[in-house]
């Protein structure tokens, strides 16, 4: 890449521990497209948990991660579309708030840190799709994913609020992961109500709920005869993936819906094994997509 | 689903008028989030497109937001609705009025929190990110397989949320738990 900024990748919590493929992939996929990362060992929690009972907690905890990026004089690139919001909505309060702005220093000066304003956080679906662009993407794939049908997710926080994303895609119809998705080859599958949540915030307080609304989407996809859904959060994907199977026990209905994360996808296009994508970890199995992949790779 | 449908009482479908408080919406209003509330002309545009009214007749962003503005504070405060929001933004976004009701969900579970009435879920999370500075342990076997998949090591524990927690008081806010 042209473009010589410096990237640090924010795993934010769930990722390390219950989605690891996404980091996998994305890394590999990162590597491809010569994307150089620094490793910030320091970032913690963006903040999001906390959001809800003490915001002055939330907004510290945010700009203590925004404030070791400038330290370390990188952007942040988040992979969870949740870590993105919250990260991104506490920039956009404290660059316009200056007196909020010095609590929250107030707060940080205990760890020796100081929020700036200089600090950016971009969701690596947008990166993908504004820095190193859906043309170069294209010129990196080796096997264009023909006639694999793909059903987009795109979470609630990776284009919503809009106003703080600037506007970058329509929020009742997108077309980001539209473009990502061709340029890999693949078919973008449009299903009923394609905006509609994940579910996950609401696991914790009513998981009937949560994953009533996890099954009306897998519905959704399943009735447009997607092979695959593609997401960029690991909360979607634990509701999608992880925890299919119980949904599918608990309707008595049978899904078999992989999911994959985006980067997993981008990847088999340009031709990674999927051992080195992390897919041996996705709980359903994406056994019918990778033949569909492996004949496309001979043909 | 409208709410005649939920089954109460005549009694308790009463709203008595001392029991309001006429400031709750000036007090919400005052919250970071929050001074849009007064804009809402009920239209419903956020009940239409809300996921989760969709599944549940329990929750209704309307409902709440008209029950603010009649100043229903005991009954918005204490309940589970106000913890039923899925942060999704649909209504944020589609809102004639610009109310930002997801910004007011935020607003409404604060004020909730420091009276004691936070989720329990959320206090559970509060003090998981407070202890690890993340909200899942990682263990041995995540770092093993870290390395089995030449992943770049990371710091199963971080103390600074600790001191953060400390600085700005929040368990001591949250933690009257009723």
């Amino acid at each position: 890449m042209k473009n010589l900024k410096k990237y640090s990748l924010f795993l934010g919590c769930t990722i390390p521990v219950r989605a690891m493929n996404y980091e996998i992939s994305a890394r590999r996929v990162l590597e491809v497209l010569e994307v150089p990362l620094q490793e910030i060992e320091e970032f913690t929690c963006c903040g999001y948990p906390v959001e809800s009972v003490d915001e002055i907690t939330s907004l510290t905890a945010s700009a203590k991660n925004l404030a070791l990026a400038e330290k370390y004089g990188t952007t942040i690139l988040t992979l969870c579309s949740a870590c993105t919001g919250t990260l991104t909505k506490a920039k956009r309060t404290l660059d316009k708030n200056e007196e909020l702005r010095k609590i929250i220093n107030d707060n940080l000066a205990v760890l020796g840190l100081k929020y700036t304003t200089k600090a950016e956080v971009k969701h690596i679906g947008k990166f993908l799709l504004e820095e190193v662009t859906p043309e170069k993407i294209k010129e990196k794939v080796v096997t264009p994913l023909i006639d694999v049908r793909i059903a987009p997710h795109y979470g609630c926080h990776f284009n919503k609020p809009a106003n703080i994303f600037d506007h970058f895609d329509d929020t009742e119809r997108p077309s980001s992961l539209r473009k990502l998705v061709d340029a890999v080859g693949a078919t973008y599958v449009v299903y009923e109500n394609l905006m509609q949540c994940c579910g996950g915030a609401v696991l914790g307080v009513d998981e009937n709920l949560s994953l009533t609304l996890a099954k009306t989407k897998l519905q959704h996809v399943k009735d447009a005869e997607a092979d695959a859904i593609t997401l960029i959060c690991p909360f979607c994907y634990l509701m999608y993936d992880v925890n299919q199977k119980r949904i599918e026990r608990d309707a008595e209905l049978q899904f078999k819906i992989p999911v994959l994360f985006l980067p997993q996808l981008i990847g088999l296009a340009f031709g990674l094994d999927p051992k080195a994508l992390g897919i041996k970890m996705n709980r359903v199995k994406p056994k019918d997509l990778l033949k569909k992949v492996e004949t496309l790779q001979a043909g | 689903m409208s709410d005649s449908e939920t089954e109460s009482t005549p009694e308790e479908e009463c709203i008595f008028s001392d029991e309001l408080d006429p400031n709750f919406k000036f007090e919400v209003a005052k919250e970071h989030g929050g001074d849009a509330i007064k804009y809402c002309f009920q239209c419903g545009t956020c009940a239409a497109g809300c996921p989760i009214r969709t599944i549940s007749s329990d929750f209704n962003p309307r409902t709440i937001i008209r029950k603010i503005l009649l100043g229903m504070r005991k009954e918005v405060l204490t309940g589970k609705e106000i913890w039923m929001c899925s942060n999704c933004y649909t209504c944020y976004e589609r809102c004639p009025q610009d109310v930002k009701f997801t910004d007011i969900i935020f607003a409404l579970r604060n004020i909730a929190a420091r009276e004691g009435y936070a989720h329990k879920s959320f206090i559970k999370q509060a003090e998981l990110i407070r202890d690890m500075g993340r909200l899942y342990e990682v263990t041995e076997l995540e770092l093993e397989k870290r390395e089995n998949n030449k992943l770049p090591p990371i710091r199963p524990q971080n103390d600074d949320l600790i001191k953060i927690f400390e600085k700005t008081k929040i368990m001591e806010k949250i933690k009257k738990a009723k």
